[in-house]
């Protein structure tokens, strides 16, 4: 185990903001891009009920 | 007597789209399980590095981003290329659908290696060979992308796709290689198929589990896309029709 506390988890000695700027932005373009795939087979489908 | 199967058949949307939709949810259950053990392993078990501190664990995802979006580029141009030759259409779908994907992880690399050099190297950015050179596969990806989206005849699209996809697949190996040709600020391969790796074993463990969830991901991704391009295009034949999700 790296980390004695929660805290210093998070501060990720002092790269914080490198670290976690990196891993959420990630994340963040990967559920993004798992809505939108959803909300175009929604719409894929709508129109062919529609039609 | 070996029995055989005729893979041929998944190549017709109407077998392929079912197979699709039964591999998806499968690829984002390991790629979330390989996912929670990668960062596991890469923030709990890796040791701290000794030169860069707690800055080096950006390395699991940039190296993982980074691999993905040059395979997914070689797959994307592959399935261009297949479509262009044969006139199949589930190829050239296919092609379509792994480009956002592939442009998504480029664009991971290239946000992920900008936090990275910063603190390492002093700056976000350098115009190097590494890191242009994969800049320039984000535009192949985006080129290729905006040229299918301004053409509306899905067969002409795809043919002109395939020209982007198959003219800039030459860059991938530019980007491969580019830490061998020139002089550069990006550090050498971490990892390569000649040599025993020059990093910690756990640390080697983190990266490849985080690179296998990211494969399992884009997978995932491209198949749940082909899927909606299968819907989208083939919208007035009859086995689209008869599909339990739209005969409501």
């Amino acid at each position: 185990m790296n980390w004695g506390s929660v805290s210093a988890f998070f501060a990720m000695g002092g790269y914080a903001g490198f670290v976690w700027g990196s891993y959420g932005v990630a994340m963040l373009c990967l559920v993004i891009e798992s809505v939108l795939l959803v909300a175009r087979r929604r719409s894929a489908l709508r129109d062919l009920n529609r039609s | 007597m070996t029995q055989r199967i005729n893979w041929l058949k998944y190549a017709a949307p109407q077998t392929f789209y079912p197979l699709a939709g039964a591999l998806v949810p499968w690829c984002y259950v390991l790629a979330a399980a390989l996912c929670i053990a990668g960062l596991y392993v890469g923030f709990f078990v890796a040791p701290t590095d000794a030169q860069q501190g707690e800055a080096y664990r950006i390395i699991f995802i940039h190296v993982a981003s980074a691999w993905m979006s040059m395979f997914l580029y070689v797959v994307m141009a592959f399935w261009a290329g297949v479509g262009l030759a044969l006139n199949t259409r589930l190829s050239s779908m296919m092609a379509s659908a792994v480009a956002p994907t592939g442009a998504l992880m480029t664009f991971i690399a290239l946000w992920t290696g900008s936090l990275w050099g910063k603190p390492t190297w002093g700056t976000w950015w350098v115009w190097d060979a590494r890191l242009t050179s994969e800049l320039i596969l984000l535009f192949l990806y985006l080129g290729f992308l905006s040229l299918q989206a301004a053409i509306d005849d899905p067969r002409r699209a795809d043919k002109a796709g395939a020209v982007i996809a198959l003219t800039g697949v030459v860059n991938v190996p530019i980007i491969y290689f580019s830490v061998q040709w020139w002089n550069t600020l990006h550090q050498g391969a971490s990892v390569s198929l000649t040599r025993s790796p020059s990093m910690a074993a756990t640390m080697l463990t983190g990266m490849l589990l985080i690179a296998l969830a990211f494969w399992m991901y884009s997978i995932g991704a491209a198949l749940a896309r082909v899927r909606c391009i299968i819907l989208e295009r083939e919208r007035t034949a009859d086995w689209v029709r008869a599909l339990p999700e739209v005969r409501t």
